[in-house]
C-alpha cells in the first residue's frame, strides 16, 4: 500500500502553483493536507504525476476579516478555524471542532475538504447554508461560485482540472441569527450517515435548510426553510420533513430516511429552542 | 478501578507496575518493522482479485527474473497441511501462493521484490493474472446445499467437517413446558491486532540457519511448521520474535506469506521483509466470529433450562490453518455452548463449511463470544417466556458453587468458582433497581432504558487431553521454564510462550519473586527466541500465566536447597539447620543470615569457598510443569450493563458497564484487569462496530478503516471490574487463565441490553454488529407491523 511514484513540488506563490497545476493537465493535482490524497495515493487509487503542495502558501493560509464577510484562505486549516475567534462567524469554528480527530483537523484543510468533495463532509454542508463563496484559481485567473452550486455530486465539483480552491468567503450573522448544526456518526471522527444545517437569520432575509450525507451533494430544502422563517420550529414536523426529504433523497430506505429525517429536526430544533 | 484490589509487595496479588511499559511508552519497543538487515529487499504480494477461479496463466514482465515468483518457482516450499485426527475432517493444502485455482479475494498469487516496497508493488501491477471465474461460495447454507461448486474439487460437499453432540436429549427435552426458539449471528471480523503479521528473513552463514524475526505468538512451533514446509531440519531454523503488537490468535499460525519469504531467505541466501499493510489485512485476514445458530431450549415453567438443540454453522472460509485446524472453531462451539450452566439435555450439531473467503483462525475467546452471545440470548428468551426477570432464571440456571467440581452436560470439568455469586455481585453493583425504575420513569430527551446480564465460563490453559480431543497435528503438554540465579543475585527466567500484551515480562517476575523474594526489577524475563528459550507450544488458549507461572514456580523451588546447600556451608552450620528466607538469602540457627547474592557469587566467582559436596546442578534448572488435571482451568465472569437507545438514530449508549470476574488466584490485579479492558474493548467491537460483508461474488465491502470500524477511545465506556478469587484445585497458587474472557461476554450483554430496553416495541436484534442501521431498521419494521393493530383498536 505504498503510492506509485509522483513527481513533488512546492511552488513559492501562487501564481507558481497555478503555472505547475496548468502544465500538466490532468496529471497534476493540489495537494492540500493530504488527509484524503494521502490514503488514495498509497491505496493507488489517485496516481497523479506531480503533487503540487499549496499548504505553505501564505496567501491561502490566512483568515481575513473583510467586514461582511469572512475569508478564509484554501489552505486554512480545520484547527486553525476551530481556534479562531470568528464573530458573525462562529458556525465556522463550531462545524470545524466536530470535524474528524484533531490530529486531522491540524493538516486537513477547508479548500482540500471541498475540492474533494465527499458527499459527507461537513464543508460541503456547511457553507452552502452559510450562503459562502468560493474563489477558484486557475490560469484564466480567479472566478467565483458558490458554494450551492461548487459541488456537483460525490467527488465532483466545479473546479477544472487546472483549477483549485484559493479561498471561501463567508458572509457575516447578524446578532440575531440562529444556526443549527447536527450530524450522526456512528463513531467519534467518523464521516456522517446523516447530517442537516439550518440558518435562520431574519435580520438579513435568510433561511437555508440543507441535508448532507445523501448519495450526491448536499440539497437544500428550500420550502421547508421558508416555512421555518416563518412558523418557527414548528414547521419541521415529522411528515413536513419526511416530504421534503422525498423530494431530495428519493432513494433512501427505511433506516436511512429515519436517520435523515432526524438530522433535520435536530439541526432545526437547535437553531429555533 | 472501583476496587483496589492488590497484596503488598511484589509477588503474587501484588500490583507492581509492568516492566515492560517503559520501553512501549517510550516508543522504544523494538517490532519486527525495526529490523534491518544490511541489503535486506522488501516484498509485495499480488493477491487474488476475485474469490473462485481457475489460473488460466500468469504473465510476468519482462526482465523481472530472480524478482517475480509463482508457486511452480517455489520447489522447495510444500503446501501448508493441517492434518487432524477429527471424523470427518477433510484435508485443504494451502499452498504458499495460489496453485491452480485461487479461493478467496486476498489469497496471495504471486511474490514480488524490491528495494522498496513501493517498487515491489510496481512489479506486481505489472503482472497480467489470467484467471477464469468460478461461482463464489459466499454463504455458509448454499455453499452447504450446493451440488456442483466446490472449494476442493476433490471434496464430494463443501464441509470441513461435521461434529456432533447428544446427551439425554429426547429424554429429557420431553419434559419440557416451554419451548423457546432463536436464531443468532455473528458477521465474519478481521482481528486487527495494531501490528499485523511481519517477517524479516535471511540465511545466517555463521551459525547455518535460516533466521526469521517473525511477528507471532508461537515462535517453537511455527519454528517446526517453517522447518517441516521448507523440508529442512529444525537445527537450521531459528526463530526471533521480538516485541509484538498484538496477536488475538492471528499468529499462531504458519501464514502462506511468511512461508513464502522464508522461501526467498533459504533460496537466495539474502535478507528478505514483507510487512502486512492495514489493506491486506482487512482483505485476506477477515478470518473470524462468523457463526449462525439455531436453538430450541426445552425448559419448565419457572424457566429452568432441561434441554437444548442446537444447529450451528460455521463460515470456515476457504483453509483449514496449520497447527490448530479449522476443527477447533467448530470443536469448541459445540463443547462451550452450554456455558455456565447447569442442565442435562443436549443435543448440538456443528458444520463448518467452507466458502471463498479467507480461511477461519483462532480469535480471542474463539468460538466462546459466539456461543455466549448465543446461550446469553437464550436466556433472555427463555425470561421472556416464561416472563421473570433474566436475572432470576439465570439464577435459577448457573452451575451452584456446591455442585463443584461440576461435569457439565458434555463432560467438561468445572474446576471452582461460585458462579451465582458473581452475577449477583454484577446486578448489585449496576444498582439494576436504579435503572429498572429509570427505565419504568422514562428519559427526558426519549431514549429508551435497558439493562442487561451475560455470565460465561472460560476454559483456561487446558492442554493434552483437550487439544487431542479437538484432533490437532500438535497437541501441548508440559510447559518448561529455565531459570538461572546470576553471580550478582539477580534471576534470569527464560520460557518459551510469548508476551505481546499479556505483561508476562511482569507476571512471570512476580511468581519468582512468590517464591524466591528476589526484586522484580533484577528478574529478567526472556522469551520469542528459540535460540535462547526452552520449548512450549507458546501463549494462545488463556494458558501462559498458569503454564510458564507454574514452570517458574517449580524450577524456583528447586534452586532453594541448592542455595541452602551453599549457604549452609558458608554459615558453618548444617543443612538441616539453615532456612531459606525469602529476599533475604539463608538464615542459621542463630540468626545469623548469608545473603543471596554472597551464595551466588561463591557458586559461579568463588567455588574455592564452596562446600566440597556442592550440588553440581549449580544454581540454573529447567523444569517442566503442567497443572494436576489438565482439563482446564475455568475463569468465569458476569458482565451487566445499562444502555440508552435512541430510537430516532439507532445509536446505543453504554451508561454503566459492570464487570465480576473470577480469574482464581489473581497474580496482578492490574494486569488483569488490564486484560479485561482490552479484552472487552474488542468485544464491543464485535458487537457494535466491526463487520466484513461479502457481496454476491465474494468481494469484500471493507479494506481500509474508513469502512472498518472499530471501538475507538471514546467509544469504549469506564469498565468497572471487580474481583473474585476462587483458586483452582489444580494449577500452582490456584491461579487461572484470563487472557481471553473480557472478549467473549460484551456482544451477549449488550444485545440483551438493548433488547431489553426496545421490549416495548417487539423488537429482538440478534446479529452482530449492531448498527444503528440494523437497529432502526428493526425499528421501522416492528413500527411497521405494528401500527395497523393501532389503528385497529
Amino acid at each position: 500500500m505504498k503510492a506509485a511514484a509522483f513527481e513533488y513540488v512546492r511552488p513559492a506563490d501562487l501564481a507558481g502553483a497555478v503555472k505547475a497545476l496548468a502544465g500538466m493537465p490532468g496529471e497534476a493535482k493540489p495537494l492540500g493536507g493530504g488527509q484524503s490524497l494521502g490514503p488514495m495515493l498509497n491505496l493507488r487509487l489517485a496516481r497523479p504525476k506531480l503533487l503540487v503542495d499549496v499548504s505553505r502558501l501564505e496567501s491561502m493560509r490566512a483568515i481575513e476579516d473583510r467586514g461582511s464577510l469572512w475569508r478564509i484562505g484554501g489552505a486554512v486549516t480545520h484547527s486553525a478555524i476551530e481556534d479562531a475567534s470568528l464573530p458573525g462567524g462562529e458556525p465556522l469554528s463550531s462545524v470545524a471542532r466536530g470535524i474528524a480527530y484533531r490530529t486531522i483537523r491540524n493538516r486537513g484543510t477547508i479548500g482540500g475538504s471541498l475540492a474533494h468533495a465527499d458527499p459527507a463532509a461537513d464543508w460541503p454542508l456547511a457553507l452552502p447554508a452559510l450562503g459562502a463563496e468560493v474563489v477558484i484559481a486557475g490560469p484564466g485567473g480567479e472566478r467565483r461560485v458558490t458554494a450551492a452550486t461548487f459541488m456537483h455530486g460525490a467527488f465532483a465539483t466545479a473546479l477544472a482540472e487546472d483549477e483549485l480552491v484559493v479561498a471561501v468567503e463567508v458572509p457575516k450573522l447578524s446578532a440575531g441569527a440562529r444556526w443549527g448544526y447536527w450530524k450522526f456518526c456512528r463513531k467519534t471522527g467518523e464521516f456522517p450517515e446523516a447530517s442537516a444545517a439550518v440558518l435562520l437569520d431574519a435580520q438579513r432575509k435568510v433561511a437555508r435548510l440543507w441535508v448532507g450525507a445523501l448519495n450526491g451533494a448536499p440539497q437544500p430544502m428550500e420550502a421547508l426553510a421558508a416555512d421555518l422563517a416563518q412558523r418557527g420550529g414548528l414547521a419541521a414536523s415529522e411528515d413536513a420533513v419526511s416530504r421534503a426529504l422525498e423530494r431530495v433523497a428519493p432513494d433512501l430506505d427505511p433506516a436511512q430516511r429515519r436517520l435523515h429525517i432526524t438530522a433535520v429536526r435536530r439541526a432545526v430544533q437547535q437553531a429555533t429552542e | 478501578m472501583s476496587e483496589e484490589h492488590g497484596k503488598p509487595g511484589q509477588g503474587i496479588g501484588a500490583r507492581v507496575p509492568r516492566k515492560e511499559d517503559s520501553r512501549h511508552l517510550h516508543s522504544l519497543g523494538q517490532y519486527v518493522s525495526d529490523t534491518v538487515i544490511a541489503g535486506q529487499r522488501e516484498v509485495a504480494f499480488l493477491r487474488s482479485p476475485i474469490a473462485h477461479g481457475r489460473i488460466r496463466g500468469i504473465r510476468k514482465p519482462p526482465g523481472s527474473e530472480g524478482r517475480v515468483f509463482v508457486r511452480e518457482d517455489l520447489v522447495e516450499a510444500k503446501d501448508i497441511v493441517a492434518t487432524s485426527s477429527l471424523p470427518s475432517y477433510k484435508l485443504s493444502g494451502q499452498p504458499p501462493l495460489a496453485h491452480g485455482k485461487v479461493r478467496f479475494v486476498g489469497e496471495p498469487v504471486v511474490m514480488c521484490v524490491g528495494r522498496t516496497r513501493a517498487e515491489a508493488e510496481d512489479l506486481a501491477e505489472q503482472v497480467q493474472l489470467d484467471i477464469e471465474e468460478l461461482p463464489a461460495l459466499v454463504d455458509s447454507e448454499k455453499a452447504i446445499a450446493e451440488k456442483n461448486v466446490r472449494v476442493h474439487e476433490d471434496w464430494e460437499d463443501n464441509l470441513f467437517l461435521t461434529l456432533t453432540a447428544d446427551n439425554r436429549f429426547d429424554e429429557l427435552s420431553k419434559k419440557a413446558t416451554v419451548v423457546v426458539s432463536r436464531q443468532v449471528e455473528l458477521s465474519r471480523q478481521a482481528m486487527v491486532p495494531m501490528e499485523g503479521k511481519a517477517v524479516v528473513a535471511y540465511w545466517d552463514e555463521r551459525t547455518d540457519q535460516l533466521v526469521m524475526y517473525y511477528s507471532t505468538q508461537t515462535p517453537h512451533v511455527v519454528r517446526t511448521g517453517i522447518a517441516q514446509f521448507l523440508g529442512i531440519d529444525e537445527g537450521q531454523v531459528r526463530i526471533i520474535s521480538p516485541d509484538v503488537g498484538g496477536g488475538f490468535g492471528y499468529k499462531v499460525i504458519v501464514h502462506p506469506e511468511e512461508l513464502a519469504v522464508a522461501w526467498l531467505a533459504l533460496k537466495y541466501r539474502k535478507a528478505f521483509r514483507w510487512i502486512e499493510d492495514r489493506r491486506e489485512h482487512l482483505i485476506s485476514g477477515a478470518n473470524a466470529r462468523q457463526h449462525r445458530y439455531d436453538m430450541t431450549a426445552y425448559a419448565d415453567d419457572k424457566g429452568r433450562l432441561l434441554a437444548l438443540d442446537a444447529r450451528i454453522v460455521i463460515d470456515g472460509g476457504a483453509y483449514s490453518n496449520w497447527p490448530f485446524t479449522i476443527g477447533l472453531e467448530p470443536g469448541q462451539a459445540t463443547g462451550n455452548l452450554p456455558g455456565p450452566y447447569d442442565f442435562q439435555g443436549y443435543r448440538c450439531v456443528t458444520q463448518c463449511v467452507a466458502t471463498n473467503k479467507p480461511g477461519f483462525m483462532p480469535y480471542r475467546g474463539v468460538a466462546r463470544t459466539g456461543v455466549c452471545f448465543a446461550m446469553e440470548q437464550m436466556m433472555d428468551a427463555i425470561a421472556r417466556a416464561v416472563d421473570r426477570d433474566p436475572y432470576e432464571v439465570r439464577m435459577d440456571n448457573l452451575v451452584r458453587p456446591e455442585q463443584m467440581p461440576y461435569d457439565n452436560v458434555v463432560k467438561k470439568h468445572y474446576d471452582s468458582g461460585n458462579y451465582p455469586e458473581s452475577l449477583r455481585r454484577a446486578r448489585e453493583k449496576l444498582d439494576a433497581d436504579k435503572w429498572i425504575a429509570r427505565q419504568k420513569q422514562g428519559e427526558p430527551d426519549g431514549r429508551k432504558i435497558g439493562i442487561g446480564y451475560a455470565s460465561y465460563c472460560e476454559q483456561s490453559a487446558h492442554g493434552t487431553s483437550v487439544f487431542a480431543t479437538w484432533g490437532l497435528p500438535l497437541v501441548p503438554g508440559y510447559d518448561q521454564s529455565a531459570v538461572k540465579l546470576t553471580p550478582d543475585g539477580g534471576l534470569e527466567v527464560r520460557v518459551g510462550i510469548h508476551s505481546h500484551g499479556q505483561g508476562m515480562e511482569t507476571t512471570l517476575a512476580q511468581v519468582a519473586n512468590e517464591i524466591l523474594g528476589i526484586e522484580v526489577q533484577k528478574i529478567k524475563v526472556t522469551h520469542g527466541d528459540t535460540g535462547t528459550t526452552p520449548y512450549s507450544t507458546g501463549t494462545y488458549a488463556s494458558r501462559s500465566i498458569v503454564m510458564a507461572g507454574g514452570a517458574t514456580i517449580n524450577a524456583c523451588r528447586e534452586l532453594i536447597p541448592r542455595v541452602v546447600k551453599i549457604g549452609a556451608h558458608l554459615l558453618g552450620c548444617k543443612e538441616s539447620e539453615a532456612k531459606f528466607e525469602k529476599g533475604r538469602g539463608v538464615v542459621g540457627p542463630d540468626g545469623k543470615l548469608m545473603d543471596l547474592k554472597e551464595i551466588c557469587t561463591v557458586w559461579y566467582l568463588r567455588p574455592d569457598r564452596a562446600p566440597l559436596d556442592v550440588d553440581r546442578r549449580g544454581l540454573e534448572v529447567s523444569v517442566s510443569y503442567k497443572p494436576q488435571r489438565d482439563t482446564g482451568a475455568f475463569s468465569y465472569a458476569s458482565h451487566a450493563v445499562a444502555v440508552a437507545v435512541d430510537t430516532e438514530t439507532g445509536q446505543v449508549e453504554i451508561l454503566d458497564y459492570v464487570i465480576v470476574e473470577d480469574c482464581g488466584t489473581l497474580v496482578n490485579p492490574m494486569v488483569v484487569e488490564g486484560q479485561t479492558i482490552g479484552g472487552v474493548a474488542q468485544g464491543i467491537g464485535t458487537a457494535m462496530y466491526e463487520e466484513i460483508q461479502y457481496d454476491e461474488n465474494g468481494q469484500p465491502n471493507a479494506s481500509t478503516f474508513a469502512d472498518y470500524l472499530l471501538p475507538g477511545p471514546t467509544e469504549v465506556p469506564h469498565l468497572r471490574i471487580f474481583h473474585m478469587e476462587t483458586p483452582s484445585p489444580y494449577t500452582e497458587f490456584g491461579i487461572k487463565g484470563m487472557g481471553e474472557g473480557g472478549a467473549i461476554a460484551p456482544p451477549a450483554v449488550i444485545f440483551n441490553a438493548v433488547n431489553d430496553a426496545l421490549r416495548m416495541y417487539g423488537v429482538e436484534v440478534s446479529k452482530t454488529p449492531l448498527t444503528p442501521h440494523r437497529l432502526l431498521e428493526a425499528i421501522e419494521r416492528a413500527k411497521q407491523i405494528t401500527q395497523p393493530k393501532r389503528e385497529a383498536a
